[in-house]
């Protein structure tokens, strides 16, 4: 319980860190989002009305506190290039990365472990050097150039989807299933052969104990022993990675709606990187940076739940 | 296979054969030789050889590309050619030609020039970056130590593109802003391997010994200990090259790395996307040069860690 309230503290601390070097770093920027939102044309009284009512004219830590005190409540400021508030761009664009994200966490769970558990289990086989040499391709294969493979070949040849359409879940769900699937399995491959890389050292290592002896002694069969004692070993020391597999898929899905055309927050991100919106940009990497912290936050208590040796050493 | 650490200790402290030098790779060492023959006979998968051997020969190939192109390629690079648009492969143009006439293997050969300067500057840069925060942090330690491995963990667990396209933002692209946003990804995960080998040998014997000799902090930091940590940082910087690769072509894929005419691997398969309904080809030749290129470098760093590091 200590550890839990020490967690959540550190948690908070890190949160208002990244607030304020987010907010700093956007800033200090050079250039003036009252000018950029008026174009060239405006007079300096127009100038100066928009500042006052963005409140530009104040010390920074006042709009700091002012921008926190806005996003509490839900309000993030306007964005520059769109001139509509933020908290409205926003809106359903979240739930489309999440899913998507959700989509290849699934992916990279359902199909990384059991790989790694089978890799491990036939450990001089040439099956091993087979998979070797397919995990070396998956971590090679940029995520944008695997998008375009895809699109070509499932899209464009055996058409079993409509690149660049994109069907809202409201309109079909299938159909949103449908135009989701690809790129969820193009954010999926690199971190599954990560994902089944680490297992099956974990399994490796874990083979070497002597439970898995007794367990054989005792008339246990093969797969029985690596998916019940083995996996439920080996898993809890793979967990820490959860932290990163997250990380990697939101790396991928930034750049993975792009290439499919999927309206998320990745999407909109890269628009306005490039349109220089910056409140928008401030509001998505807070977003995103939040999600990453409460992940590894419930990674870090998922290990204590799972490991007792953990909780016991404490 | 002798422990590295043990030999590294007994030969430093002797000072008695300053030509084999501490914690530098057995390639370098006479006693390799020696340790060879009465060696039993391992596949060379085990030890790293033919995985370095892959790495060198599709690097070499790549690199070799990139030099060519300096003088020569097969066709004018910006030079557009109506009369040759959307072609496909053939003799003439071996990954065939873009919506602009333009020769796609000539342009992949100045892209690998390009994406190869960008992304070794970047790990270059953030090499020594790291070498001097991690030398400094795990030799220091304390208060100074701690806030600084702070921050790294802090930028280790965003997503590594996010970091970019922030700094890319608030640096003002240029032409070059994408090394300096790239530097920042890197940066912690070599200074954590150049403070875990610091810290290691920090109060090993023969650094201990070198300090009573007098030596300065400094010389015992450069001279003593940083050639021991070689190995495991080699081996992290060319896995990290690749990941350097894979990110500046992303950048480039999204608009926002090397900026146009220039061609770049990235942009080439963000135009190839474009017309990939006319010219599904176009990807071809940027993207397997990325593959080969990481696969090459990932085969370099698993033989690396292999051969120096077991």
């Amino acid at each position: 319980m200590r550890y839990f309230v020490k967690k959540v503290g550190i948690l908070l601390l890190t949160l208002v860190v990244i607030s304020i070097v987010t907010f700093w770093l956007f800033h200090i920027v050079p250039g003036d989002p009252a000018a950029s939102m008026l174009g060239t044309s405006a007079s300096q009284e127009q100038l100066e009305d928009l500042r006052k009512e963005l409140g530009l004219d104040q010390p920074l830590p006042t709009q700091y506190m002012n921008w926190i005190k806005g996003a509490v409540k839900g309000d993030f400021g306007t964005s520059i290039m769109y001139k509509k508030p933020v908290a409205k761009l926003l809106k359903g664009k979240l739930s489309v990365t999440l899913i998507l994200g959700a989509m290849a966490l699934a992916i990279v769970i359902l199909i990384g472990i059991p790989l790694g558990v089978f890799t491990a289990g036939r450990k001089h086989a040439v099956s091993e050097q087979i998979l070797n040499m397919l995990n070396l391709l998956g971590i090679s294969f940029p995520g944008f150039f695997l998008s375009i493979l895809l699109i070509w070949v499932f899209g464009l040849v055996l058409h079993w989807f409509t690149p660049g359409r994109f069907v809202t879940f409201s309109r079909n769900p299938a159909g949103f299933f449908r135009s989701m699937i690809f790129p969820a399995i193009a954010i999926a491959i690199p971190q599954t052969c990560i994902l089944s890389k680490y297992i099956r050292s974990a399994v490796i290592e874990e083979i070497r104990a002597d439970y898995v002896r007794t367990a054989r002694s005792k008339g246990s069969t093969k797969n029985r022993i690596m998916y019940v004692h083995v996996l439920k070993n080996a898993i809890v020391s793979v967990v820490p990675l959860i932290g990163m597999i997250v990380s990697g898929i939101f790396s991928g899905s930034i750049v993975i709606e792009q290439v499919f055309g999927i309206p998320g927050i990745g999407r909109l991100l890269i628009a306005s990187v490039t349109s220089r919106d910056y409140p928008t940009v401030q509001t998505l990497v807070m977003y995103i940076a939040i999600l990453i912290l409460v992940v590894n936050f419930i990674v870090d208590i998922l290990i204590q739940i799972l490991d007792p040796r953990i909780r016991i050493a404490q | 296979m002798v422990n590295t650490g043990n030999t590294n200790t007994v030969k430093a402290a002797g000072k008695k054969a300053p030509r084999i030098r501490p914690g530098m790779p057995r390639l370098f060492r006479n006693e390799r030789d020696v340790l060879k023959s009465s060696a039993p006979k391992v596949s060379g998968w085990a030890t790293g050889d033919i995985e370095l051997k892959i790495g060198f020969v599709i690097i070499g190939v790549i690199l070799v590309l990139g030099i060519i192109s300096i003088f020569y390629t097969p066709y004018d690079v910006y030079e557009m050619n109506t009369s040759v648009r959307s072609q496909a492969p053939s003799m003439a143009h071996l990954f065939g030609t873009d919506n602009f006439g333009r020769d796609i293997l000539s342009r992949a050969m100045v892209g690998a020039r390009f994406t190869l300067l960008v992304s070794g500057s970047t790990v270059i840069l953030a090499t020594v970056i790291s070498i001097v925060l991690g030398l400094a942090c795990g030799y220091i330690g304390g208060m100074f130590d701690e806030i600084v491995m702070r921050v790294m963990d802090a930028i280790n667990s965003f997503p590594s593109i996010l970091i970019a396209l922030v700094m890319v933002s608030v640096l003002n692209y240029g032409k070059l802003t994408i090394i300096p946003a790239l530097v920042i990804m890197f940066i912690p995960s070599f200074t954590r391997i150049v403070r875990t080998g610091t810290l290691q040998y920090k109060n090993a014997e023969f650094v201990l010994c070198n300090k009573v000799y007098g030596d300065s902090d400094l010389r015992i930091l450069f001279v003593h200990i940083l050639p021991n940590i070689y190995p495991l940082l080699l081996s992290s910087v060319v896995i990290g090259l690749s990941n350097a690769i894979l990110a500046e072509s992303s950048m480039s894929y999204l608009g926002l790395g090397i900026q146009p005419p220039i061609p770049s691997w990235g942009r080439m398969l963000k135009e190839a996307q474009d017309i990939i309904f006319s010219t599904p080809w176009a990807a071809l030749a940027p993207g397997l040069m990325i593959v080969m290129t990481i696969v090459g470098l990932n085969c370099i760093g698993e033989g690396i860690r292999k051969k120096y590091l077991n």
